[in-house]
């Protein structure tokens, strides 16, 4: 069964031609919302982390917080939105943003706080103003673990989005749905297959993107 | 709020609690199917985690299964696993699902359980050795004890989101309280719905606070600030090199 080439096998690639359009909407739906995702998460993260930083004491309740919202089941979270905000992407969009903050918040914090504190008093001793150290010094040194969590919170959200079909959006999400209304797996593996891939694409995306951005990594390794 | 009202009036109802559809029921399947995925993925993950975290080898093994892990949806297993389910009269509900969540439940245990045992600090192994310990001895009696609280998080960690997967078994037709959303959705009733989201996120809660509290119990030696934390992901991160 698995073999044959028709409605009832694993994958039916004259299905897959003749849905190319629906295939190519979800792949950028998805896309499309966990970058949106990703990227809000980023700059919400970005400042709760640097007040977690500043402020010592708000990391506990902040991480609390944020870890609270990471032990809510996601569907759990969508449906307990959807009263609110009803079946669209912005229900989603609050739930998968709220899954990227602690993942990135305790990477950012872990990160600035891995910098030697010889570079750091280096840095005060060439005249650097507190606020361009954090920036020129700090956050460039923590590049590695901020983008370490980039991965993992793209990567997660990738996966998340897929939950998001059960509240209507697309993505390949609707195509996995689809298939398990009508017990057709070719959507299915179609959707469960481009999500992997997609994930995999965006991890190497951010890991060139840190080579990039560390070019002393590469150096150090060199000599 | 008309759903909350809704949400109060179903749960408020003595019929709702009891029987094949019952809130009663539904959260013992759940926590039942939930509690054997854990077990089963247990025995598979944590012997060979174990043997090779002792050895100290096999640390790309453990990065790749954590990575295929995070990579793979657990939802698209899920469906995967139904039409291989029906075909091969393993049957709706229970097994697809089970399949699913142990796939999920394997990477923290095996991540946990093999960073823990190989970061034992050498020269206690070494100390354990010279007291005239064999390998085995030397895994049960010290490297298993110190990696404790790690690997006791990893099945924290698996426990908690197998609980909270559990809840799509319902799409493929598990009676657990995701069912309660499945109907929720299909008869547009919000006190179905916030049944079982909150029924759910109660119940991951539940094992969240259950297991903090074992691991406090069974690694005394560690004040509290130092058992290892919650998240999953940054626990990898030890791998990379």
């Amino acid at each position: 069964m698995l073999a044959a080439n028709g409605p009832n096998s694993f994958i039916w690639w004259d299905w897959v031609d003749r849905h190319r359009g629906q295939i190519k909407d979800a792949s950028l739906e998805h896309l499309r919302l966990t970058l949106i995702a990703v990227v809000i998460g980023f700059v919400i993260s970005g400042v709760l982390a640097v007040v977690a930083l500043r402020f010592r004491w708000t990391y506990g309740p902040i991480t609390w917080i944020t870890g609270v919202l990471y032990t809510i089941p996601s569907l759990a979270l969508f449906v307990l939105l959807v009263p609110l905000t009803g079946f669209t992407t912005l229900t989603g969009e609050i739930g998968l943003v709220s899954y990227t903050l602690l993942i990135l918040i305790r990477n950012i914090v872990a990160g600035v706080d891995g910098v030697p504190a010889s570079v750091k008093e280096a840095a005060d001793g060439m005249g650097y103003t507190p606020a361009r150290r954090f920036v020129a010094v700090d956050l460039r040194l923590a590049t590695p673990a901020i983008i370490a969590g980039l991965r993992i919170a793209t990567v997660t959200t990738i996966g998340l989005v897929t939950v998001t079909g059960l509240i209507g959006l697309g993505g390949y999400g609707s195509l996995i749905d689809d298939g398990l209304k009508r017990t057709f797996s070719t959507p299915i593996v179609v959707g469960a297959g481009l999500s992997v891939a997609m994930a995999i694409v965006l991890d190497l995306g951010l890991v060139l993107l840190e080579r990039a951005l560390t070019p002393w990594a590469r150096r150090r390794v060199a000599t | 709020m008309g759903a909350v009202q809704d949400f109060t009036t179903y749960i408020t109802t003595a019929s709702h609690w009891w029987g094949e559809r019952g809130i009663l029921h539904r959260s013992l399947e759940h926590m039942r199917l939930s509690a054997a995925s854990v077990f089963a993925a247990g025995a598979i993950a944590i012997p060979p985690a174990l043997a090779l975290g002792h050895g100290k080898r096999g640390g790309f093994l453990a990065q790749s299964i954590v990575n295929i892990g995070r990579a793979v949806p657990s939802f698209a297993i899920l469906a995967l696993l139904f039409p291989l389910a029906l075909s091969y009269g393993f049957g709706l509900g229970f097994w697809p699902t089970f399949g699913a969540l142990v796939f999920l439940a394997i990477p923290p245990m095996f991540t946990n359980t093999y960073v823990g045992v190989r970061g034992v600090d050498p020269s206690i192994v070494e100390a354990s050795r010279g007291m005239g310990m064999g390998p085995a001895q030397v895994l049960f009696r010290v490297e298993t004890p110190i990696a404790r609280p790690l690997i006791l998080t990893g099945v924290r960690i698996a426990a908690v989101q197998v609980v909270a997967t559990a809840t799509l078994g319902a799409f493929v037709g598990f009676n657990g309280l995701g069912s309660y959303i499945d109907e929720g959705f299909r008869q547009q009733d919000d006190g179905k719905l916030l049944t079982g989201a909150i029924g759910v996120a109660v119940l991951a809660f539940l094992t969240e606070l259950v297991f903090s509290l074992v691991v406090r119990r069974a690694t005394p030696w560690l004040a509290p600030s130092r058992v290892p934390d919650v998240v999953p992901p940054e626990q990898v991160e030890v791998l990379t090199p």
